[in-house]
């Protein structure tokens, strides 16, 4: 190993989960690492400490690798992953204020699962008519500008007709504060990971309205992204983390498992949240509502199984394919090589061959097509998948990239479609 | 005129030494947010020439996303931290947002700090702003010829006509020659 002595950044998250069972577990000590776990206040932080090598790498939001190569609000700095620490594990909130407000301008709506935005839709309206400027009267939060959150919640306002930049306002609140921010009033709604959408519930002060895993099947979530100059000066030491991180999700992810992992991670130093509110959404359960049981939910947090831990090469283009819909990215780049450079599957198949895990043959597949859990054949053994469906019913074909761009109706985009295509042409 | 300084720092003993600081310094220190206050709002209605956060606070994600949706007014933040972290100066520095670090609490240096960083900000909006503007400036020229090309491939117009039958278009709608451009080209790939 060219170095082991690791120093890992982790926001204070119910899905540093991988990390923290690497650490507490030994899974990284029987790999020959000795990491230290460095709780990192803000995302921002965790982008520059990865970028100016002070951590050797760290938990990111799914999409910063990418925006950290195209040097999206910061500077150009290529980053890596080669691994996917969760899929799902997010849900968007309400004050009950506006939950109230939601049920009565379309109780139907709010009765179906998965819950749409068309209630939201239909108050705004109704503020519009009443002379009010929903840019200022309706505030819902996100973690990071280019967060998995933000596209999650965008893709569920756009779906039922609501404009995010126009018909709401959208800003960036830290995860930690999303909760005392929606009982001051100052916002009325977020999109988060956990313990913070079952704090608010546990608190009687929110409603639960949808879970990411509702918007988009099985979304990735979280990854381990490091430099790539980082990767390519200590590649047995990435290989040896990510065979500890492989090794530490397939524990995770048995159910038996979870409640010592729920009591490592609400420990002061990594998430610091009650053991009771950790518990509310690590042990195969998610509640939605203050008055209401917990739900059996065993996907509301994907650590191992699905191949959850493959980064797909495609996953990774539709975040930039969202990037490109909302005007975070104004150049036209050439999507799927972005992609090729930032998520690494090839790194992954590597580890997981040492571990002999099976792993998918292909970087790519669609999304929205499998409404249940079916077979991957195209692998080194046959692998159970998960669900990929969008609550839209729309599908995600990755060969068809710039098709998939023109068929959003609602976007800010800032790139013309006749640039990407030109861009696109492989 | 006494620069006006707005301060986040959740550790409320290290914001009143701060805030003596600045005001031996002669700056006015208009706001002190801690951790429980609506840091968006404050940051939108103040008026302030300067923001002084913790790195180590939280509250930086907010207030980067504050400084991307107000590339018009877009305001100096400077950042202090404990330790002297000549790395993290670095990359705040480069990510141009304004940002410097003050190491901790040597005071008596904060007023050529808070100087360079507002300085540096100023020089580097102007930069990104003519950036901005030729990037705009030659991505619009390009949209322009390439509608000009269509009309002109498919209703047999020479450069002038085609030119102003696009500049029609857009004095009719009351739209911008790039935006007509741009739908010129929608239409044709629509039909193709």
């Amino acid at each position: 190993l060219e170095k082991t002595q690791l120093t890992l950044g982790f926001i204070p998250l119910t899905d540093c989960a991988p990390l923290v069972v690497a650490k507490e577990g030994g899974f990284f000590a029987q790999q020959g690492l000795a990491v230290t776990l460095s709780r990192e206040p803000s995302w921002a932080n965790i982008r520059d400490k990865v970028l100016f090598g002070q951590l050797d790498g760290a938990q990111m939001l799914a999409s910063m690798p990418l925006a950290t190569t195209l040097g999206i609000n910061g500077i150009a700095k290529p980053t890596i992953t080669a691994f996917n620490l969760d899929l799902n594990g997010n849900a968007i909130t309400v004050s009950n204020a506006l939950y109230q407000r939601l049920l009565a301008a379309d109780p139907v709506a709010m009765q179906t699962h998965p819950v749409s935005a068309q209630a939201l839709k239909k108050v705004i309206d109704a503020d519009k008519a009443a002379g009010k400027e929903c840019m200022t009267c309706m505030t819902f939060a996100v973690v990071f500008p280019v967060s998995t959150h933000n596209y999650a919640l965008r893709y569920w306002m756009a779906a039922a007709g609501i404009h995010p930049d126009k018909d709401v306002r959208l800003v960036v609140v830290p995860p930690p504060k999303m909760v005392t921010q929606l009982q001051a009033g100052n916002i009325h709604g977020y999109c988060v990971g956990e313990p913070w959408n079952s704090q608010a519930v546990k608190l009687g002060i929110g409603q639960v309205l949808i879970t990411n895993y509702e918007i988009w099947n099985n979304m990735p979530e979280k990854v381990l992204g490091v430099n790539q100059e980082w990767a390519e000066s200590h590649p047995q030491t990435h290989q040896a983390m990510l065979r500890a991180l492989l090794a530490a999700c397939q524990w995770l992810d048995q159910p038996e498992n979870r409640l010592t992992a729920a009591q490592w991670l609400a420990q002061p130093h990594y998430v610091g949240a009650s053991l009771e509110v950790m518990k509310m959404s690590m042990l195969g359960t998610f509640q939605y509502h203050p008055d209401q049981q917990p739900q059996p939910f065993a996907d509301f947090n994907v650590f191992h199984r699905y191949a959850a831990n493959f980064p797909w090469r495609s996953q990774a283009a539709w975040f930039l394919s969202q990037m490109l819909r909302w005007g975070d990215i104004d150049t036209a780049i050439d999507i799927r090589a972005v992609a090729q450079q930032v998520y690494r599957p090839d790194l992954y198949r590597q580890a997981a061959a040492a571990l002999g895990i099976a792993s998918p043959q292909l970087d790519e597949k669609p999304e929205g097509i499998q409404a249940t859990t079916w077979t991957l054949t195209a692998a080194t053994q046959p692998i159970t998948m998960g669900a990929d469906q969008f609550l839209d019913g729309n599908s995600y074909d990755p060969q068809h990239l710039v098709d998939y761009l023109a068929g959003f109706t609602i976007h800010r985009r800032s790139v013309a479609l006749a640039d990407l295509k030109k861009a696109n042409t492989n | 005129m006494k620069l006006r300084v707005m301060l986040i720092d959740d550790n409320r003993g290290r914001a009143a030494l701060l805030q003596q600081a600045l005001r031996d310094a002669n700056y006015e220190v208009v706001a002190i947010l801690h951790d429980d206050a609506d840091i968006i709002k404050r940051v939108q209605e103040t008026t302030v020439d300067v923001i002084l956060i913790d790195l180590e606070s939280p509250d930086r994600d907010t207030l980067e996303y504050l400084s991307t949706l107000n590339r018009e007014s877009p305001k100096p933040i400077v950042m202090f931290a404990e330790n002297d972290d000549s790395t993290i100066i670095q990359a705040a520095i480069k990510a141009g947002v304004s940002a410097y670090v003050v190491d901790g609490l040597s005071y008596k240096r904060l007023k050529p700090i808070m100087k360079v960083a507002i300085a540096r900000f100023r020089e580097y909006q102007a930069m990104r702003a003519e950036l901005d503007k030729t990037r705009n400036q030659l991505a619009e020229r390009k949209v322009i010829e390439r509608a000009k090309g269509i009309l002109m491939k498919q209703k047999g117009m020479d450069e002038a006509s085609a030119y102003h039958a696009l500049r029609k278009m857009a004095m009719d709608r009351n739209l911008r020659l790039a935006e007509v451009a741009e739908s010129v080209i929608t239409v044709t790939q629509l039909l193709e």
